[in-house]
């Protein structure tokens, strides 16, 4: 076998496993989530409709205290569990030798071209993943990670694939190393990060009310209220949600992954500079490529000091980091694919 | 904040503001978080237009195609600043805004920093039940045992280590409602601060810098044949800029020789590697050897030198009807694509009688055939033809306006024509002379050199943007991954009676997202050989 053909079979190999994995991880997060709510129904009844109760509960949610957050719940085992655990684990190995093979085939590190730089950083992803898995349980995150994974490399392999070829002679660089693979840890990192904030705004919105639409003054408000009812029905049904932590919680997560991946694409930013200096002699050019990578850096800059801004915190903060990872897919596809730049010289 | 209200109340107070307070209150507007806030989303937005329209700085053909593709408009967005986003005054006024406003931010808040480093911890909360207090047992009389603990918050190290990563403890003693006790209060968080007062700082700096390269640079760009020299003087760049701030006295004068070029290619044609070997003599110096590729620049007086491009530049010697020699030079070809298929033009004005002459031609480096439609097949020149086309007139030079090397202005020219009365075509080979029609003179095609096309730079301010960014880097990893964290630590003042262990009442808070702090605290306690009791841990409810 080839280090071609071993590349191939391995990365569809993952892409099927991750897929058995989504599959495996949502049941289990169903399963999570029907077994809170059955002991919520049992705390209820226990403590009867004493309102002393639920204020208590909700006076922890409110206060975060860091002993509260230090102690995870036991992880709920379930076969399902089992599955996606062991599925995600092989398909990081296989994707793993795939990417190794590629690089092998290639004769250069394998991050040149979209579909390399797609198989490498979804494996980036998952292993980011694992990596947080094994500190503390967020298998919620599973079915996100996975199913992002599954279908990001089964559009690569099918969609962006080529087969290799050498390097431009602007490519050949020390700096292209260091850039580009903490590019790609970066948007693995992000990846992960958006799955968490997704999951904090579905969690959070699903417990609002819905608004009275009769009121709006006009037909837009009204639209939009309606709207606004219409995903609120939506996230009511999704049922598994209840198997996620609280917003709060996905919120602190979320913003620890987001720190480490802006100090990576901080980082990627100013190699970048670096090597066009090098290479074409000036650092920055407003070439579309770094228009955009400035935009997603200023983007996330944004979600940090909304953060901690009165009356953006929370939701508003989150919807800016989702607008960050927006532009980092935009900066993916769209820019490599439409607008002319030097950077299209490094090949789709 | 305050909002401008319209209505008889705010008009009222509009006069007692005066002209200082409403300063003021612009001033505590575009620096407050919310402001800056937004303005960094209009910076997100405002540059985005500058990917997807043509940019003078970037392209200007494809700009000024794009505007005369769009009659209306084309006009209305390059009067507006669409065209030019990066030097517009609307992003030009957000970036500015944005950085009034983090001067405005980071002052202040570096004097409170600064405030905050001398003023004395805040004391422990008067009651810990808020923050889940553990406890713990201490052998030790509890004044020891809680000075043990200060060994252990305040860290080993050298002191300012200590001083920026380490607690900052105090310890009081108090009476409380069971009687004297004593209560230590620890913090954490200098580092974080800190790092974020780097950044904030550096992003200035970077700012600083790149202001500052922009007046003090100079840049040119030039084409060197092989076996040809270049001097430093403006006149000998194609193309030259220079900041507001450098003088062209300040060009140095070497010279540097391009020696030769060296350009790999793979068999499929596609580039591997490019060298230029050169020599460079500095005024006053033994001429030394150099090297360029792509990644590669050459230095000089603080300048580098680039390698950008490259191609072909074919030797001619032309004589004219008269049988003199008019025209002997290397000309330059511009590659058109991936296999190099090239195209220049030679003007020969100096011809001693008749019409001048001008050609233009294409060149194969590696032709498919000599007939009229070959192909280039490979970068390389291994069976090099080009194919000429001769013009006879006035190629308008006498006019004064500077033109184009690589366009002929056919307005005043006429094609040479063959015998069939079509346009001539001819390919011809290296060393081969063609003889044109009607006793008008000859070509000669004599070598075929490659050239090197340099683009030179100078920016002294290099340094201090590689120094603001790594200060920025590091300031924002200290200020992210910083733990700010308070530890408090309550005793009874006076060991129990009968010997037994002193009962420490702890507790810890770290903000949400960090959820060390209590696993830290159960370090600390350890180290200060406290045990901790045995808690039941309340199970999580949700
Ligand atoms: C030039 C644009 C700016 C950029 C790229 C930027 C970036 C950042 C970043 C990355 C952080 C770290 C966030 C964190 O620690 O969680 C931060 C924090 C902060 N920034 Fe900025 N900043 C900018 C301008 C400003 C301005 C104009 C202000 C003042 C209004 C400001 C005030 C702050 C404050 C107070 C924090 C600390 C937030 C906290 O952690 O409590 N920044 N900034």
């Amino acid at each position: 076998m080839t280090a071609q053909e071993l590349s191939w079979y391995a990365l569809w190999g993952a892409t099927a496993l991750y897929a058995i994995a989504m599959v495996a991880s949502s049941i289990h997060l169903a399963r999570v989530a029907d077994a809170k709510a059955a002991a919520k129904g049992k705390v209820r009844s226990a403590v009867g409709a004493s309102s002393a109760g639920s204020s208590a509960a909700e006076g922890d949610a409110a206060t975060t205290s860091a002993r509260a957050s230090a102690i995870p719940a036991e992880p709920m085992r379930t076969k399902a569990a089992g599955i996606a655990a062991s599925t995600t684990l092989v398909g990081a190995v296989l994707q793993g030798i795939g990417v190794v093979a590629r690089g092998i085939e290639a004769g250069h590190v394998p991050w040149s071209t979209m579909y390399e730089y797609t198989i490498t950083g979804t494996w980036v992803a998952v292993v980011v993943f694992l990596i947080v898995q094994r500190k503390r349980d967020v298998s919620y995150l599973a079915p996100g990670v996975t199913g992002f994974a599954a279908i990001a490399l089964g559009l690569g392999l099918t969609t962006l694939y080529q087969a290799s070829t050498g390097l431009q002679p602007a490519l050949q660089s020390f700096w292209l190393v260091i850039h580009v693979s903490i590019a790609i840890i970066a948007t693995g990192v992000f990846t992960v990060a958006f799955v968490a904030t997704v999951l904090q705004l579905m969690r959070d919105r699903r417990e609002d009310e819905p608004v009275d639409t009769a009121g709006a003054s006009n037909a837009l408000i009204r639209w939009g209220r309606q709207w606004r009812n219409a995903n609120l029905r939506l996230l009511k049904r999704l049922r598994w949600l209840e198997g996620v932590p609280e917003p709060e919680k996905l919120e602190a997560l979320s913003f620890r992954l987001h720190a480490v991946g802006f100090v990576l694409w901080t980082f990627t930013v100013m190699a970048g500079a670096v090597w066009a200096e090098h290479a074409w002699g000036r650092y920055w050019g407003w070439d579309p490529k770094e228009v955009w990578s400035f935009v997603i850096w200023v983007i996330y800059a944004a979600y940090l000091h909304a953060r901690t801004t009165q009356g953006w915190a929370g939701r508003r903060s989150a919807y800016i980091a989702v607008a960050g990872f927006v532009a980092l897919l935009m900066n993916f596809t769209v820019v490599n694919l439409v607008f002319q730049g030097l950077h299209s010289y490094a090949g789709v | 904040m305050a909002r401008v209200k319209m209505d008889n109340y705010a008009y009222a107070a509009v006069p007692r503001l005066g002209f200082v307070g409403w300063l003021r209150w612009i001033w505590r507007q575009v620096t407050s978080m919310r402001v800056a806030l937004i303005l960094l989303l209009l910076l997100a937005l405002a540059a985005i237009p500058g990917s997807v329209l043509p940019q003078w700085p970037q392209d200007a053909g494809d700009t000024r195609a794009f505007i005369d593709a769009n009659p209306f408009w084309g006009p209305l967005l390059d009067a507006t600043g669409f065209l030019d986003v990066f030097g517009s005054a609307w992003f030009t006024a957000i970036y500015l805004l944005l950085f009034a406003s983090l001067i405005g931010c980071i002052i202040p808040r570096c004097l409170v920093y600064w405030r905050e480093l001398r003023a004395p911890v805040p004391a422990t909360p008067s009651r810990l039940d808020r923050y889940e207090p553990t406890t713990a047992s201490a052998d030790q009389e509890p004044r020891e045992a809680l000075e043990d603990v200060r060994v252990a918050l305040e860290g080993t190290g050298p002191a300012p280590w200590r001083w920026l990563s380490g607690y900052r403890v105090r310890i009081d003693e108090r009476s409380a409602r069971e009687g004297t006790e004593l209560a230590l209060s620890a913090h954490q968080g200098h580092l974080r601060e800190l790092g974020n007062l780097i950044f904030h700082v550096s992003l200035v700096g970077i700012l600083l810098a790149v202001a500052a390269g922009s007046v003090l640079t100079y840049r040119g760009q030039a084409l060197i044949v092989e076996g040809d020299t270049f001097t430093n003087a403006v006149v000998a760049y194609d193309s030259y800029e220079s900041g507001a701030l450098f003088s062209e006295d300040q060009l140095e004068p070497w010279t540097l020789s391009l020696d030769s070029f060296d350009a790999q290619f793979s068999l499929a044609g596609a580039p591997t590697e490019f060298t230029a070997y050169a020599t460079l003599t500095e005024p006053g110096q033994e001429p030394r050897e150099v090297e360029a590729q792509v990644n590669r620049p050459i230095q000089v007086d603080g300048a580098k030198i680039y390698l950008q491009g490259n191609g072909y530049a074919p030797v001619f010697t032309v004589t004219d009807s008269s049988g003199e020699v008019a025209f002997r030079g290397a000309v330059p070809f511009l590659p058109q694509d991936e296999v190099y298929t090239s195209t220049g033009v030679i003007k020969v004005p100096d011809v001693t009688e008749g019409e001048q002459l001008g050609f233009k031609a294409t060149l194969l480096p590696t032709s498919s055939g000599d007939a009229v439609g070959a192909q280039s097949l490979h970068p390389s020149p291994t069976n090099p033809v080009i194919y000429l086309q001769a013009y006879t007139g006035d190629l308008g030079l006498d006019a004064g306006i500077p033109q184009n090397v690589y366009q002929l202005d056919e307005s005043q020219l006429s094609p040479v024509r063959g015998d069939d009365g079509q346009p001539l075509l001819v390919a011809m080979t290296p060393g081969q002379t063609i003889d044109l029609p009607d006793g008008l003179g000859s070509v000669t095609w004599d070598s075929l050199p490659r050239f090197a096309a340099f683009d030179l730079r100078r920016d002294p301010s290099l340094p201090w943007l590689l120094a603001a960014a790594i200060g920025a880097l590091a300031g924002l990893a200290m200020s992210l991954f910083g733990t700010r964290r308070r530890i408090w630590l309550v005793a009874p003042a006076t060991a129990p009676p009968g010997g037994a262990a002193t009962v420490v009442t702890a507790a810890a808070w770290a903000p949400a997202h960090d959820s060390g702090a209590a696993e830290e605290l159960d370090r600390i306690l350890s180290t200060a050989h406290l045990t901790p009791a045995t808690n039941e841990h309340p199970p999580e409810d949700r």
